[in-house]
């Protein structure tokens, strides 16, 4: 069986001022589709230089994205991002910011009428259709980010990338925000990649954890499986074993193995 | 009414009727917009300070030319010998004799070509600049160099280029607020957040559709900036001009006065110069307010 997105042999360094730094080294993964997939790791260990990767926003120095056996090697609305400080446009509405999408995705294929219900669709999907004409600075930081990750969704993407989405948020609402996309997931069953440092969240949400070692150079150390079945619930999840077990690894990994030294050069 | 009447005979009284059918409509977010005292209270605290300045102005100057030697004539003298001018704005007897307010109207329409022009010109070179670093590092210092020449310097130039008054005041016009919108502009390009160029590209935005949707938007503050110094320079230029290319603009009719000694109608139109331009200011501020509403409430 063919993975649906491959990362073949990826490596990817910054060149500045003739020195040149490596941020990523020999970067193998396979993700199938519908997978949920977290990848932690330390910050500055070029997590989100792998999402920037994937969506195609940086371009690798060797090895290669494959997407259904494609390369893919520039941004496109098939592998939408949700941004950390949700980038949605302020002078346009909720409304607005969707329609940029879709009209600019699906103008050719799809009438006025048909693109409208889509983007009321995907607005009642993250429950924001009730501020449909409301600009972003007039809504908090949680509707922000149900904005963009609808904006994400409208683009009917073939994989969803998160870098950390909920990075900003009070931790109430990041709860409420990761059952939206834990419901959503197992709706519409969208791949998706989440860059995460939060711990309890990984394992939460993912199918897969994908532990990066320190920079320079950092890799994949350690991929996971977190073996809980679906739907899951945080509540019930706090005294579940396999949850406890599948933090356990991951704060091992983090904390022990993988010590964050703030000196490394 | 008439139940009012009864309940109270005084109403009556009262020249002005109560409508009974209004005071029900009147509901609280109507009464909050439209409270009379709060507007006449703000209206007084915006208008009486400088209107006692004017005043003591006046006074002060009525009493320092007053002097039979004095070299310029007070206010009352310019009330009397200018009145024709300032009670008729619009009068029209013949090609050179005509109200301020068409002279005006006249160097506005020079001014309006000329500074749409630049405000186009300017907006598109600002952007090239912003976006593009060796554009930036091919003409910047070449704006540099030209923004501080004096608008009047390029006059016999452009008159040597257009060999007629009226386009080479609109080029100077031109040449003279095209500085500030292209710098402001391309500042404001430099400035657009990575993110919303992240988004543009993810989207596959063309590069016509990343500047009407995402350039021009994000760098409206600033656009609107440039537009704001470009409008008064260019009202600047256009005076000066007038006074040098002759016409029948605003700047002219004070060369005119000027060659046939009427200090009291250089002093009317003084004053239409500076309202106008005040005017102006206003005008492109509060269109800047309402286009950038969104951007700028962060």
């Amino acid at each position: 069986m063919t993975a649906y997105l491959k990362l073949d042999h990826i490596d990817k360094s910054f060149a500045r001022g003739g020195q040149v730094s490596e941020v990523l080294k020999d970067i193998r993964l396979t993700i199938d589709k519908g997978e949920f997939v977290s990848i932690i790791g330390h910050s500055g260990c070029g997590k989100s230089t792998l999402l920037n990767l994937i969506a195609g926003l940086t371009k690798v120095t060797a090895g290669a994205v494959l997407l259904e056996n494609k390369e893919v090697d520039s941004p496109g609305p098939e592998r939408a991002v949700v941004f950390q400080n949700h980038s949605l446009l302020p002078w346009l509405t909720v409304y607005e910011n969707i329609n940029l999408a879709v009209s600019k995705v699906f103008g050719r294929t799809r009438s006025r009428a048909e693109r409208h219900d889509w983007i009321m669709r995907n607005l009642d999907l993250v429950q924001m259709a009730h501020a449909r004409d409301k600009r972003p600075a007039e809504i908090s930081g949680g509707m922000k980010q149900r904005v963009g990750i609808a904006r994400a969704l409208a683009m009917e993407p073939k994989i969803l990338l998160l870098d950390e989405p909920f990075g900003a948020l009070d931790a109430l609402t990041r709860a409420h925000l990761q059952d939206a996309v834990m419901d959503i997931h197992s709706r519409l069953g969208s791949t998706t990649i989440m860059i995460t440092h939060d711990v309890d969240e990984a394992v939460l949400l993912s199918d897969r954890i994908v532990m990066m070692t320190n920079g320079p150079a950092a890799t994949i150390g350690e991929v996971l499986a977190v073996p809980l079945a679906r739907p899951r619930r945080r509540v019930e999840l706090s005294s579940d074993r396999t949850f406890l077990r599948c933090r356990e690894a991951v704060l091992k990994f983090l904390y022990e193995r993988h010590r964050f030294v703030e000196a490394a050069e | 009414m008439s139940i009012q009447a009864i309940e109270n005979p005084k109403v009556k009284a009262f020249p002005t009727p109560a409508k009974p059918a209004e005071v029900i409509a009147f509901t609280a977010k109507v009464r909050r917009r439209f409270e009379p005292g709060a507007i006449a209270g703000k209206l007084a605290s915006t208008l009486v300070p400088p209107a006692v300045v004017i005043v003591v102005m006046l006074v002060i100057w009525q009493i320092a030319c007053s002097s039979p030697n004095a070299s310029l004539p007070p206010p009352s003298q310019v009330w009397t010998e200018a009145y024709d001018l300032i009670a008729h704005p619009f009068f029209d007897y013949g090609p050179q004799d005509i109200g301020l307010a068409w002279r005006v109207l006249i160097s506005l329409q020079r001014v309006a070509i000329g500074f749409g022009l630049a405000a186009i010109v300017g907006v598109a070179l600002g952007a090239l600049v912003g976006q593009s670093i060796w554009a930036m590092r091919g003409l910047d210092p070449v704006f540099q160099i030209l923004r501080t020449v004096p608008p009047l310097a390029w006059l016999p130039l452009s008159l040597a280029a257009f060999r007629d008054s009226s386009p080479s005041a609109i080029f100077v016009i031109f040449i003279t607020s095209i500085w500030p919108v292209i710098i402001n502009t391309a500042v404001g390009v430099r400035n657009i957040p990575e993110d919303y160029r992240n988004v543009s590209r993810i989207l596959r935005l063309n590069q016509l559709e990343f500047f009407v949707k995402i350039m021009v938007p994000a760098a409206a503050p600033y656009i609107f900036t440039g537009l704001r110094i470009g409008i008064g320079l260019s009202w600047l230029a256009i005076v000066a001009a007038e006074m040098l290319t002759g016409g029948v603009g605003i700047g002219f009719f004070i060369w005119d006065a000027w060659n046939s000694s009427r200090l009291p109608d250089i002093i009317v139109a003084l004053a239409y110069i500076g309202v106008t331009g005040f005017c102006l200011d206003r005008l492109v501020a509060a269109v800047g307010a309402f286009v950038t509403r969104g951007t700028t409430a962060k």
